[in-house]
């Protein structure tokens, strides 16, 4: 396949170019808010990972010395919530989501433009109540903030705060999930039915149903658990007759599709990613597009997984088991079907790719150890201890985290209309990739001979390896540098990228980088499947321009 | 060549399962296991992560070949040839691996039950697990259903409380420890009460854990078997020193094990039935426990579900 590329001048010359002003209004361009979402949601990002630091630097030493141990539950709890709910749910769903899905759909706007800006807007309160809780004293018991501990709580005030940022910030993310699912199902182009779209939009929908289904029971939750820690009622509290264990039910019932919500349109990402740079068809499409949907049925059906010590009932146990394991078989597809992708391509190794590859390699390892999790004998031994903390940092870090890197990378291009620099994109990958595993494939150890996560102080004969895990996890730190720069300096003086830089086949290629603001000038011509590769495409206008 | 590879990806995956074999028996992850229970943990936890070592293996090597073999070669602007899906392949990674999770969850299931010294609650009437019962030498595993349990021995009931940020271990004749004493060769049954916020019972030698929570009497059983002494670990987080929770565990012979006990009753006693005996954890003293375990008593307890 011979490819014209076009020239551009360095500098200015992209004729779509959004004025930087823009991205602080409340604008209800897709395009617009995308951006605004995976900007803000990286600045926490850095700020989550600055905690995280903290963290790793209490841990250098056995003793609680940095700071004492009550501060230190409230860094792991801010890292915990910041991290889930300002960084990789926002990110994938109202970054890549609202960016990706109308271009790939051809459609000019998501179904409710004010909807969507009103979903973005709403981070701003919430995570502003979430930042300030630090001057009160932050929530300190936990992501999941388990009664009667979170009643109980001498950070009242910042538990408090916590509550009603997360209550805003899933009322966000609900805004965004109906977005998706009209937008999706109704806003397609003449002639694309549901299974020419591109995965990611499989993806997108499959998650969208799965935040639709599970966030409002975490609202509920949440709105009960700030009525005992206000007003006194007992709906948690046992002093007066309430039942912790149902709170956790409830919190897992959102919080365990909460996981899907944040790797299925990672998944999507990697499936738009592999093709294009390995010159390949995606490899069983009707087979990955329904794996993400029997991911979204069972998933809503595994929670208890995580309270296999919290006395359930055994049959309980058993069920939860089963279906846990039973999410393996679905993925295990998706983990197949992209090395298949891999399988006799021609690879363009190049930042993209490179950590699309890395996202399969690091997500099968959490994948594996969450099948041993999913074992409940297994996980009553390693339930609260390093080994979970490693394995969903393999899943969070080495899956989302990875994903969302090829996204940004593949997707620079198209969104900012410049070329990133390759060099610096590869020194940021290689350090976040030896960074990632000196930091956490250690923890799964620590948890196995017996450390327990959540604490600020451990037994001295874990320090060796604890200090390895701190060293990665400033290398960790460290590789972000590269990649800011690389990212700051390519958008202002980068190199005009062309429309079609990886001459890709979906249909967010098929315009100008930037796009134009209605997205296409004319109308989007849907000329090819997504991922039509190996066929002859120089008489296209996908490289005619 | 077709054979010539097929020999060579035969070799490799034997290559693969002799390296999981071995993993599996020498992976080294775990700490020594004090208890029976701990044993059979071990077999299923060896199990599964040499099947994990062996599929980390081919997924990661079939990752790293692609990249080294299949990247693309300068000039070449073609694209690879396109291969959109192949129906047996398919079929194979996805029943492969039903059939692998399947067994996974009825081996897994298996050593639960025997890990709990019961038929699991629904399946206590069908005697399917009643061979492994039956093979257990010390033979003192109580099942759940109440006409079951005069067939068996009582195991050894010990009341113990939890609080910010302690242990509390209740034995007959008045005798309140920060340690916990046990015997070896009998079956121990730990009933918890929680007295303000989630904690949970954690000994890493006996991969065994169970929450304790404030309302709810929660229970676990194990079966000591190697004499030491090792940590019990609060593995719930329960506020600023969670992480300094923590206690002893003594396993001793039950020779030993009476010779203690008989030394705490006397003691308590003598100190008209109010002492704590044992080596307290650095953060409390005993007139602090004291004072916590009288708070707890007027508190109403939860104690009342005695079985001793
Ligand atoms: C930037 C590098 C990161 C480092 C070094 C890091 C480190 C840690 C550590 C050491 C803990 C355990 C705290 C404890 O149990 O005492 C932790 C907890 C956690 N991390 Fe990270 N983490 C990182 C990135 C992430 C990312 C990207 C996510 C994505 C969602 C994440 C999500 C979480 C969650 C949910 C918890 C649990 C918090 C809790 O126990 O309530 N982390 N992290
Ligand atoms: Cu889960
Ligand atoms: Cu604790």
């Amino acid at each position: 396949m011979t490819q014209v590329i076009p020239h551009y001048p360095m500098g200015d010359a992209q004729p779509n170019r959004t004025p930087w002003w823009t991205y602080f209004t409340f604008s209800t361009d897709h395009k617009v808010i995308g951006i605004q979402y995976l900007v803000t949601t990286f600045v926490f990002y850095l700020i989550g990972g600055a905690l995280a630091a903290i963290i790793r630097t209490e841990l250098a030493t056995p003793d609680s010395d940095l700071m004492p141990p009550e501060w230190y539950n409230g860094m792991f709890t801010m890292h915990g919530t910041v991290m889930i709910f300002l960084w990789i749910v926002p990110s994938v769903t109202g970054g890549f989501g609202n960016y990706l899905v109308p271009l790939m759909i051809g459609a000019r706007d998501m179904a409710f433009p004010f909807l969507n800006a009103l979903a973005f807007w709403m981070i701003v309160p919430g995570a502003t109540l979430l930042m300030g809780s630090f001057f009160v004293g932050p929530a300190s018991t936990g992501w999941t903030a388990y009664p009667p501990l979170s009643i109980l709580t001498e950070q009242h005030a910042g538990q408090i705060m916590w509550i009603f940022s997360l209550l805003i910030i899933g009322t966000s993310s609900i805004l965004a999930a109906v977005n998706f699912v009209v937008t999706i199902w109704s806003m397609r182009m003449p002639g694309m039915g549901l299974f020419d779209m591109p995965l990611f939009c499989w993806a997108t929908l499959a998650a969208a149903i799965m935040v639709l289904t599970s966030t409002p029971v975490l609202a509920g939750a949440l709105i009960l658990l700030s009525f005992d820690l206000m007003g006194g009622t007992n709906f948690f509290n046992p002093t007066g007759g309430g039942d912790p264990v149902v709170y956790q039910h409830l919190f897992w019932f959102y919080s365990h599709p909460a996981v899907y919500v944040m790797i299925l349109p990672v998944f999507g990402i990697v499936s738009e990613v592999l093709p294009p740079h390995a010159r390949k068809p995606i490899f069983g499409y009707k087979a990955i597009a329904y794996s993400s949907m029997m991911i979204c049925a069972l998933g809503l059906f595994v929670w208890a997984h995580h309270m296999f010590t919290s006395g359930t009932p055994d049959w309980l146990r058993i069920f939860f088991m089963v279906a846990t394991l039973l999410v393996a078989v679905p993925t295990g597809i998706k983990v197949f079907s992209w090395m298949a992708t891999l399988w006799g391509g021609k690879l363009r190794l190049e930042s993209p790719l490179l950590f699309a590859v890395g996202f399969i390699s690091m997500f099968v390892v959490g994948g594996l150890s969450g099948v041993m999790l999913g074992s409940a004998p297994i996980d009553i031994h390693v339930h609260d201890t390093y080994f979970v903390v490693g394995h969903f940092h393999y899943v969070l870090f080495g899956g989302s985290v990875f994903g969302i890197y090829a996204g940004l990378y593949h997707w620079f291009p198209k969104m900012t209309g410049r070329m990133f620099n390759e060099f610096w994109g590869k020194v940021h990958f290689v350090l976040t990739f030896v960074g990632f595993n000196l930091c956490f494939l250690p923890m799964h150890i620590l948890g196995l001979m017996g450390m327990p996560r959540r604490v600020a102080q451990y037994d001295p004969q874990f320090t060796t390896i604890n200090q390895i895990c701190t060293f990665g996890a400033f290398l960790l730190a460290i590789s972000t540098i590269p990649f800011l720069v690389n990212a700051v300096y390519s958008w202002l003086w980068g190199e005009a990228a062309p429309n079609n830089p990886w001459q890709a086949l979906t249909l967010e290629w098929t315009t100008t980088s930037p796009p134009h603001p209605h997205n296409w000038e004319g109308d989007p011509v849907l000329e090819t499947g997504p991922y039509d590769y190996g066929k002859d495409y120089s008489q296209s206008s996908l490289v005619r321009h | 060549m077709k054979r010539k590879t097929a020999f060579l990806i035969s070799i490799l995956l034997a290559l693969v399962v002799v390296a999981s074999i071995w993993y599996g028996r020498h992976h080294g992850l775990l700490p020594a296991a004090a208890g029976k229970e701990a044993v059979l943990y071990d077999r299923l936890f060896g199990t599964l992560i040499g099947i994990a070592f062996g599929l980390f293996l081919i997924v990661q090597g079939v990752l790293i070949y692609s990249l080294i073999k299949f990247r693309r070669k300068p000039g070449d602007t073609a694209d690879a040839a396109p291969m959109h899906e192949n129906l047996s392949l398919e079929l194979v990674w996805t029943a492969v691996p039903t059939v692998l999770v399947m067994w996974v969850a009825i081996y897994s299931f298996d050593v639960y039950t025997e890990m709990r010294g019961t038929g699991a609650l629904m399946m206590a009437h069908q005697h399917h697990h009643a061979p492994v019962m039956v093979a257990d030498a010390s033979g003192t595993s109580p099942l759940f259903s109440p006409d079951a349990t005069t067939e068996v021995a009582e195991p050894l009931a010990l009341e113990v409380q939890a609080m910010q940020f302690a242990w509390i271990f209740n034995y007959p004749g008045d005798v309140a420890s920060a340690e916990l004493h046990v015997p070896t060769g009998r079956r121990i049954r730990l009933n918890f009460a929680a007295m303000d916020v989630l904690h949970a019972f954690w000994v890493p030698e006996l991969r065994l854990k169970q929450d304790t929570i404030p309302g709810t009497p929660t229970h676990l059983e194990f079966t000591p078997q190697k004499t030491g002494e090792y940590s019990v670990v609060c593995a719930e987080l329960c506020g600023s020193y969670h992480g300094g929770m923590r206690a002893t565990m003594v396993i001793q012979t039950p020779e030993e094990y009476q010779a203690w006990l008989t030394e705490q009753q006397e003691l308590a006693q003598a100190y008209d039935g109010s002492m704590i005996a044992g080596r307290l954890e650095p953060s409390l003293d005993a007139g602090q426990i004291r004072q916590l375990q009288s708070r707890f008593m007027a508190s109403g307890g939860h104690l009342n579900h005695s079985h001793s």
